[in-house]
């Protein structure tokens, strides 16, 4: 744990502040959003609707839509910073460090292309990008020097002849990506790889669909998983396996995840730190535990009490009252103190920056502003 | 063991692919009809070479046709109008040619002018309705107002005046049939784009780093081709139809040349005397053109993946 907390952030946002342009207005989505993402952590990143959660994502993968406007703002990846990036680096990067885990995995597999056809089309449309991994994995896979079988050190010697410069064909590649492809899908857990390849999406389970889409994040072995409500669309069952999944992989692979959700308790299972979002503000940033036990902003103690309990004798469901404020007319100052309980004089006009009031937990309040 | 063994292979690969498409086929009577009587006339067409001289329209003696020598009269006076027999099943014309061979000739010419303009105009349609829709903006408003020029004429009028100008030859016939075919294959294709390049997994695309030709040319255009090929279908009848009209009311490279409408045209002035001149050149467009519509109708069934569930 401590070793994970040491190393350094692999994404780095800073007052990023996104518009929307629409027919109605300006939709002022994130105001001034500072986030940073260590290396092989898993960070949570909750709040209710609309609150700037995806757009946050979105504009990590510089998949923003076209009526949106970065106002300001840096995003750094592992030390580059993406908003100056050209069009074509935004894609290499995408192909490679960044990997998305979208919602509904039925919507997001094209349905006339067969699962196979898919996932190796990832890594064929850039053969040189990941042909480095493809050969280290099967050599890997045919084990150390002496030890394989007979009839693989012909294929050794091939591959050695690869990672030294030699140009690979065509078939080759294909062949080698399928074998690098079944692995992955070995690793998310999907029962009889090889059959999968060859179906089409509609033939899979919400759960087979749903590792799939996994799968496709990690045959680019990305830095940053951006998983934005992955598990929203499965039924809990299927959740819980999904996240279970995730709790696995996190030892295996070597990257930062980002959990985009409104479901605290999925927070609670697999992340190690949570940023709590309200209004395209982040609010609160703690550790798990540290979050759970002892929440500091009004409105992620309100989160937190709303959660409903089957061990308690409570019979009325607590909420925050008020409602979630229109981001084309937002509230000056604390973009909560209209809802809060325990706003004063000045949250109408400062916004309150996030500060660190214990060793790990920011908070943006004026209430603990010293 | 074995059956479990044999029913993986026929689960999965492109056999099994082929196979379900044979099955789904002998499901749908109608789909079957159009698809058999199509693949005849397909058929017939590649093997009309064998089954009658291609150039057996033209089987007279070269100063036959002018009239103050006319050989031909004498030559072939027997058969002239020919009601029916052994050698000429469906009678003969006014020439003294069979009228099933000439048919047997004709199919070819009319089947090769329907696929070459119908899969010119899918392919120009597409890409050009694909590229339009998928960059929008400034390309789209171009490509758009380039149909709508070719779309302000009256088509066939178009037709008449291309073939009039630059001569009435069989590739000057299909241009003229395409130029004025394409765009409708622009505008089917641009609206079929627009709607699938807004699907999520467009969206996911883009997230795993896929390029813009890619995204349109693999993923977006087979998903959309399916109205596309359907309509090129049903529009194999309809371009035959076009292309017997024109011949029909006169634009041939010879008036005795093999094609369907220019028999049609030589039957009708004989209506009364030689009906059949004008009945089996029309029957044979009529069943062509229903057998591709019929297939068309149920193509759809037969290739797109999602449908069969």
């Amino acid at each position: 744990m401590t070793a994970r907390e040491e190393a350094g952030p692999i994404l780095k946002i800073s007052d990023l502040r996104v518009t929307f342009h629409t027919y109605a207005g300006d939709v002022k989505a994130l105001n001034g959003v500072d986030l940073t993402v260590r290396k092989g952590e898993v960070l949570g990143l909750v709040g209710e609707s609309g609150c700037g959660k995806s757009v946050t994502s979105l504009a990590v993968a510089g998949l923003l839509p076209p009526n949106a406007e970065l106002e300001s703002g840096t995003i750094t990846l592992a030390g580059a910073d993406i908003l100056k990036m050209s069009r074509e680096e935004i894609r290499q990067k995408r192909l490679t460090d960044i990997a998305m885990v979208f919602q509904d995995p039925m919507t997001y597999l094209n349905p006339v292309l067969t699962v196979g056809s898919q996932l190796l089309e990832i890594i064929t449309q850039e053969p040189k990008l990941f042909l480095p991994a493809l050969v280290r994995h099967r050599l890997e896979e045919i084990g150390p020097e002496g030890k394989e079988a007979p009839a693989l050190a012909a294929e050794r010697e091939r591959l050695l002849s690869i990672s030294r410069g030699g140009r690979p064909g065509r078939k080759e590649v294909e062949r080698l990506a399928r074998q690098y492809v079944v692995s992955t899908l070995r690793q998310v857990r999907l029962p009889d790889p090889e059959k999968v390849l060859d179906m089409y999406p509609f033939e899979l389970s919400g759960g087979m669909r749903q590792r799939v889409m996994i799968a496709m994040a990690l045959v680019r072995r990305p830095k940053l998983l951006l998983a934005d409500e992955m598990t929203t669309a499965l039924d809990v069952t299927v959740q819980a396996q999904i996240l279970q999944l995730l709790r696995e992989l996190r030892k295996e692979i070597d990257a930062s995840i980002v959990l985009i959700t409104h479901d605290l308790a999925v927070v609670a299972e697999v992340c190690d730190r949570v940023a709590v979002m309200y209004a395209g503000n982040i609010v609160e940033l703690a550790g798990v535990e540290e979050l759970y036990s002892d929440p500091l902003h009004p409105y992620t103690k309100g989160l937190l009490a709303s959660i409903p309990r089957v061990d308690s004798a409570r019979t009325r469901q607590v909420s925050i009252g008020g409602s979630v404020p229109n981001l084309l007319f937002p509230p000056s100052g604390c973009r909560f103190h209209p809802r809060c309980p325990k706003a004063f004089g000045k949250c109408p006009q400062v916004k309150p920056p996030l500060v660190e009031v214990k060793p790990g937990h920011l908070v943006a309040c004026l209430l603990y502003e010293e | 063991m074995a059956e479990e063994a044999r029913n993986r292979n026929s689960r999965t690969g492109r056999w099994a692919d082929v196979r379900y498409m044979l099955h789904l086929f002998r499901q749908n009577p109608i789909v079957l009809a159009g698809a058999v009587i199509s693949a005849a006339s397909v058929i017939i067409a590649l093997m009309s070479g064998l089954l009658v001289s291609s150039t057996y329209w033209n089987h007279i003696t070269p100063g036959a046709s002018l009239c103050w020598n006319n050989q031909l009269i004498d030559w072939h006076i027997a058969n002239v109008f020919n009601c029916g027999g052994p050698v000429y099943p469906l009678g003969t014309d006014l020439y003294g040619r069979g009228l099933l061979q000439m048919i047997i000739v004709a199919i070819p010419v009319d089947l090769q002018i329907a696929f070459e303009v119908v899969a010119s105009a899918m392919i120009i349609g597409t890409v050009l309705g694909g590229v339009a829709a998928y960059m929008g903006g400034v390309v789209d408003e171009i490509i758009l107002r380039a149909t709508d020029i070719f779309l302000a004429v009256p088509g066939i009028l178009l037709a008449i005046v291309l073939l009039v100008v630059l001569g009435r030859t069989i590739p000057v016939l299909t241009t003229a049939v395409l130029i004025t075919w394409w765009p409708f294959y622009v505008r089917l294709a641009r609206s079929q784009v627009l709607s699938e390049k807004e699907k999520l997994y467009v969206e996911r695309l883009k997230a795993t780093g896929a390029s813009g030709p890619r995204i349109l040319f693999r993923h977006i255009i087979p998903n959309t081709i399916y109205p596309i090929l359907i309509q090129g279908t049903l529009d194999i009848g309809a371009v035959i139809l076009t292309v017997s009209a024109l011949m029909f009311i006169g634009l041939t490279p010879d008036p005795k040349y093999p094609e369907l409408g220019n028999l049609a045209k030589q039957g009708i002035q004989y209506i009364f005397t030689a009906p059949w001149m004008i009945l089996f050149p029309g029957l044979t467009l009529l069943i062509i053109s229903v057998g591709f519509n019929l297939l068309g109708d149920g193509i759809r069934d037969v290739f797109d993946p999602r449908l069969r569930r």
